[in-house]
Formats: structure tokens, sequence, C-alpha cells
């Protein structure tokens, strides 16, 4: 099952690496992994996708709560959240092909960012799943070249009633 | 007073930090990259350095040193091959939770990364098998870096702690300020158990018919042992404990069923399989204790009870975990006792089991036997002894028949299980033990693993005893061979080409006596036991293909026991 966890690190040389570290050590799977600031200039967010049972990802939360430089882990299957990707994709050109894309581009609510006469460049933003229907229809085109920047999720300002206690330990 | 009057080098820096550490001994090797250190600790008079002669001889110096006084072990190499030398020690360290911190030089600043000489990028290699590394990258964060790297090591479930110093960070000046307080925000151990589920862990053992107590190395390191003892006696629940936990209560008491798991006692695993409570103390359900986890205590009500919360439900899955301090816990689970339960039958079944297979050897064709040694060395010593384990057979046995009185008196390495341990440990445990026997025991292949610190012992003149079992085979790899590989004795016999060990002793200034005679066991310790200023080797040759029993195969279940017995009973 795919779980996405927030984590709050030192912004410290090596930080990133004890985590990836402690994944492969363990034998985690790490399906996507990002990183970059927070309001706090020592902080950074690391959100990371994986995958496995509870046993699992209990032991992933665990592992990196162990870690010194790990401020604090949610795990964001236990609440409610927003989830955001970001992909660029490269497509090649050809005759007539630039209308479709163009329309599948706005259909995506996408960007075009980068244009020659042989190929295009779409930005599209939203959540990983729209981010997958983007590529899938795209790729009959002939997706010259792609990059997805990995999840990034905040949780929500409100966390209704129904929600699962949050897996939330310091 | 100027500014500058206060400036202090890294060097001294270094050492006085060490001094706030109280600090009384530290292990270690000078090169190039430390020379600075080296200088000044020329002229530090508040600790004493012991030379050994190679870097892993260090860290598990340090770790004896811990684990004999339950103080930080503290190490000191050079950059590059002195640092990469102590990965094995730091691994060993890290799986048995032992409190050490290693000082390693680095190459200056601005040569990291450029493949300088001596250059090994060591808080990387480290980085997995540390409890947190650090790399000073200026001179004003060295105090606070130490600081942090003790607390670290020495709090929650202890661990090493590697800091590499750059040799100009060493060099340079800065003002001294000692940080007294250590605040780091993603590290917070948590040592007080949750109220609520100790008073449920009460009442279960209070409600149980088959209780056990499973204990671990932890109690040990969290100093709980009367704790355990007064739960224990109180309530008369049965104690088995892990090869770690050995000491943790005395092995004399009839509670005590000694160690269970892969050789642990016959009557220890079957108290496992039946009992209807099983509380883990400290432990951490290791595969060498529980075999297949499937079957492992299966009709047991689990309670685990441990500081570091990965180890819940990491191998088993538990009914009942409580976090925190393992000795206070246990405190507390004593005071919160509504009844004591009633175990009587339960410790006659135990002691049935125990009549039915006891530890057995053959002792009547004259020949030597380690079980008969470690039977001897018990008497002689009364289970007074801080005795030093190697890893392979002669660990096994010494785990199954010497009866520990006192916690942090069995060392050894358990769970990376490195040969060539018990040497240099057993040197470092005698800085840290004066007025108890420091006994080493090696296997006749670990012995020769760090066979090099027989020198720094002898030179440094501690009385420690060197016991050699020399069953001129990689024994407990021959064990396996015999049983699951085809009886193929592929590069396990040693006998042609191991060295004279008295001569090997003798060469490095230590009386060495040998024998293959059990008559000649007593009169040999007793020549062992009258030298008490330097260090004296024993070498024991003993039977070649003797197993250790009971053996519990790799993943087996209890079911799978493999037990020795002397007489044709069958096991029902």
């Amino acid at each position: 099952m795919r779980r996405t966890i927030s984590v709050l690190v030192e912004n410290r040389f090596g930080a990133f690496d004890r985590i990836a570290t402690m994944f492969s050590g363990k034998g985690f799977n790490i399906r996507s992994i990002s990183i970059g600031e927070t309001e706090i200039a020592d902080i950074s967010r690391m959100t990371i996708v994986t995958e496995g049972d509870d046993q699992i990802i209990d032991q992933v939360v665990k592992q990196l709560n162990r870690l010194i430089d790990t401020i604090k882990v949610v795990d964001l299957a236990d609440t409610y959240h927003v989830e955001r990707e970001l992909a660029l994709i490269s497509i090649g050109l050809h005759k007539g092909s630039m209308e479709q894309i163009k329309n599948i581009c706005d259909i995506f609510r996408g960007n075009i960012v980068d244009i020659t006469n042989k190929s295009m460049m779409i930005e599209v933003t939203g959540p990983p799943d729209k981010i997958d229907a983007a590529v899938n229809v795209l790729a009959p085109f002939g997706i010259k070249e792609m990059a997805r920047s990995g999840i990034v999720a905040l949780k929500r300002g409100e966390q209704l009633k129904i929600q699962k206690k949050e897996n939330f330990t310091t | 007073m100027k500014k500058s009057d206060n400036l202090m080098s890294g060097a001294q820096i270094f050492f006085e930090c060490l001094k706030r550490e109280k600090v009384e001994h530290i292990f270690g090797y000078p090169g190039g990259a430390v020379l600075k250190l080296y200088e000044h600790l020329y002229d530090v008079d508040f600790l004493e350095h012991v030379l050994v002669r190679h870097e892993q001889g260090a860290v598990h110096a340090a770790e004896g040193y811990a684990k004999a006084s339950g103080k930080v072990g503290v190490v000191l190499v050079t950059s590059g091959p002195g640092a990469t030398n102590t990965v094995t020690g730091i691994a060993d360290a890290y799986m048995d939770s032992v409190p050490i911190v290693v000082f390693t030089g680095q190459v200056p600043s601005h040569l990291i990364g450029n493949d300088a000489f001596q250059e090994a990028d060591i808080v990387g290699i480290t980085r997995p098998i540390t409890k947190h590394n650090f790399l000073v990258r200026d001179v004003k964060d060295l105090a606070l870096t130490i600081r942090k790297a003790f607390y670290i090591a020495s709090t929650g479930r202890p661990g090493p702690v590697l800091v590499d110093l750059p040799k100009n960070v060493i060099a340079s000046k800065c003002e001294f300020i000692y940080p007294e307080d250590v605040e780091l925000r993603g590290y917070k151990p948590n040592y007080k158990g949750h109220i609520n589920q100790i008073k449920k862990v009460a009442e279960v053992i209070a409600s149980a018919k088959r209780p056990l107590l499973y204990v671990g190395g932890g109690v040990i390191m969290s100093g709980g042992s009367r704790e355990l003892a007064i739960l224990a006696r109180e309530n008369k629940l049965p104690v088995a404990m892990t090869l770690q936990g050995l000491g943790a209560f005395p092995g004399t008491d009839d509670l005590s069923l000694g160690m269970l798991g892969m050789h642990g006692t016959y009557w220890a695993n079957r108290a496992v399989d039946n009992c209807d409570v099983l509380v883990s103390l400290g432990a951490r359900f290791d595969d060498r204790v529980t075999g297949n986890v499937e079957t492992f205590a299966r009709n047991a009500f689990k309670i685990h009870v441990d500081i570091d919360p990965t180890c819940i439900d990491k191998n088993v899955v538990v009914d009942l975990p409580v976090v925190g301090d393992v000795k206070h816990i246990i405190a507390e689970i004593a005071s919160e006792m509504p009844n004591q339960p009633d175990t009587t039958e339960w410790l006659a079944q135990i002691n049935e089991w125990r009549e039915e297979c006891p530890l057995v050897y053959e002792d009547n064709d004259g020949r030597l036997r380690t079980e008969f040694v470690i039977e001897k060395l018990f008497e002689k010593t009364k289970g007074e002894a801080v005795i030093v384990t190697d890893v392979g057979q002669h660990q096994m046995w010494t785990a199954q028949h010497y009866k520990y009185n006192h916690p942090r008196s069995n060392l050894t390495s358990g769970g990376l299980g490195t040969m060539g341990f018990s040497v240099p440990a057993s040197i470092g445990a005698s800085f840290a033990v004066k007025d108890r026997p420091i006994i080493s025991i090696s296997g006749d292949g670990g012995f020769q693993m760090n066979i090099q610190e027989l020198i720094t012992a002898a030179a440094n003149k501690v009385p420690v005893k060197f016991i050699i079992i020399n069953n001129s085979f990689l024994g407990m790899v021959r064990q396996w061979q015999e049983l699951f590989h085809a009886e193929k004795f592929s590069f396990t016999d040693l006998s042609s080409s191991n060295p004279d060990f008295v001569k090997v002793g003798e060469a490095f200034g230590i009386p060495s006596y040998s024998t293959d005679n059990p008559k000649e066991v007593d009169s040999i310790l007793e020549k062992a036991f009258s030298i008490n200023d330097r260090p004296v080797l024993l070498e024991f040759k003993v039977v070649k293909a003797d197993m250790v029993f009971p053996m519990v195969p790799s993943g087996g279940s209890i079911s799978d026991m493999m037990v020795k017995r002397l007489n044709p009973r069958r096991m029902t």
C-alpha cells in the first residue's frame, strides 16, 4: 500500500543521506522523495512516498523518528492532506499534433513552457494521479523526456472528526 | 582579560571537554591527522591513554570498558586507514548498544573530497552503524559537538557516536565556551513508561498461570538488576536470559533458567514454548532467540518493555508494549502488582524439564572438554569474575555453564558476532574493573583475529587471564558443516596450521601454559590465579569434534530442538 510520510529534518549536512541510508539499509522502498525549505530557516521538509503493510509503515515511522536529525514524522495516511506533484514533459511535434497537445494541456490546466519546431514542453501540476493521467494521454504523441518532482504534501488546516488516529511522535 | 587570552586551540578544547565528561581512559593509536591532539595528550594528566596495536582493538577495548563500567568508552584514531579500521568495532557496538565515542582524525577541511593522503569518508561509511555521527567543520562547534556526542552515546538506547575531526579544526583557535546543557530537538529519549500500560502489565502477570520473564541486555544497561531480582523473587517468576542478559539475574538463583534461544537450555526453551505470559524486558526478539517467529511463545500473551520504540513489533508483534527505561518500569510493575501469581505448579513443571534434559557432557573418557574447563572456572571464581568471551562454541558453552552473580560480568559480542572481540575487550574491561578477575575466553580461531593486542596487555601489565579453548577447528562453523552442510569441513580445520600458542604468549612476554589433560585443569588455573600483576595465557586443548547442544536450528521451532543425552532416554 502506498503511503505518504512527511518528515521535518534538520537542514544539515548529511541529514538527507542518513534518511536515504536508513531506507536502503532496512530494505524499505522509496517511490518518491522530495526535499525543500520550510518556513523555518534551519528545518527542511521531506515528503517520502513509500509502500508496505501497516507493520512496515509503523517501522518506517519509528526508524525515521529514531534518527537524531529528524524532528517530526507524520504518516499522512491518517490525516486529511493535500498532495501535489509537478511534471515537466517534453513531447516531439509532428504534423498537426501541436493543436491536439495544446488541447490536452488545457484540459489538464498545464502550461506550455517551451516550444521549438520539433518539440514542446508542458508543465503539469496536481495530485499524482492527475499527472499519471496526463502522461498516459500524452504518451502516444511521443514523450521525449520527462521530469517529475516527486510528491510534496501538507496536512489540511481542519481535520474532520472521522479521521483515524494521528501517527504523531517526536 | 583581553579576549585573545581566552583563545584555545581545538586540541586544547578537545581535552578540556574530555575532562568535563570525566573521561579517565582513552584507547587510541596516533597518526598524521591527529598529531596535534597527541602533542597535547603528552602533557595531559587527568586521563590515561592506552596504546593499542590495531584500531579495531581500540574500539573493542572501549566496548569492554563501557560494558564493564557503564561509562562511555572513548577511542582516538587517525584518518583514513585508522578510521576504517574502527568500522567493525563500531558496528559491533551498534548491534549491542554499547556507549562509545570514537574520535577520528580527518584531512584538513579544504582537502576533503580531493582523495588526499589518508582520506576516507568515515562519516559516510559509518552512518548506518552509528547512533549518530558528526563532522566538525568549525572549531567553534567543537565543544558543543563533543558534548552532544557523549550525551547521545550514553542516553536512551546507548550506542556508538563518531566525531570526525579535520586537522585544521584541531589546530585553529577560538574562545572556549562549554555548553552546560544539550538541547537536541530531534532526540528526546522517553524514560517514563505509560502508567496505564504498566498497571495492565502488572495485572496480566498477576493473573498468569505460567509467566516467564525474558530478560535482555537492556536490564543490565539500565542498571535494573536489583529491581528485576525484587520483581522475580517476590512473585516467584522464572527468568530466562538472552546472551547479553546473562548476569542481569544471578545464575545460581533457583528462578534462573539460564539462557534461552538457539543454544539455550532445554528447560528455558520449553518454558518459552509453554508460557502463557511472556514478559520481555530490555530484549529485542533477536532471531537467535526466537527461531521461527510464528511459533515463538505461540500461546503466550506477549509484553514488551524497551526504551527503543523501533524494537516494538519489529520482529514479533506483541500484545502489550511499554516504551521507557526498563529499570524504572520493572520497579513500577513490582509496586503495581495487585497480587502474586501462583506459579508453584509452573515452577515444578520447569524443574521436571530441568531434570529431563540437563546440560551434560562426557567426562569419563579422560579427554578435555570445554564444558569441564568452564565449570572449573566457575568453581574457582564462584561466579564473581568478569568473563569476556569471543564468538563461537566456547561462547555458547560459557553462556550455558558459567553462572554469573553480577551484572556487567558477561561481556561478549552478541549481535554482530565479532570474532576477535574478546582479547581487546578484556583489556579494556581491566581498566574499568580492578577488584575482580578478568577472564578472556577465545577459541583458537578468534584468538588469532586480534592477537596483536596481547602486547597491549603485556605492556600495560593488565592482569587478564587469556584462555584459549583450542579445538583446532573453527568449531561453530564446523558444527554447522557437520549438521547442515553434508559434513564438508571446508576450511575449518586449523590443526595443521595453528601456531604454538604457548610460544606466542611467551614471545609477547606473557607466562603461558597449556594442557589437554582434565586432571591438570585445577593446577593450571591455580597457577594462573596466582599471577595478578600481569597477563597470563592458558591454552586448553579440547576434543575436536564436540558440538554445542541443545540447538534450535536457525529459523526453527522449539519442537526442532536437538539435545544431547548421555543416557539412552527418549525425548517424549
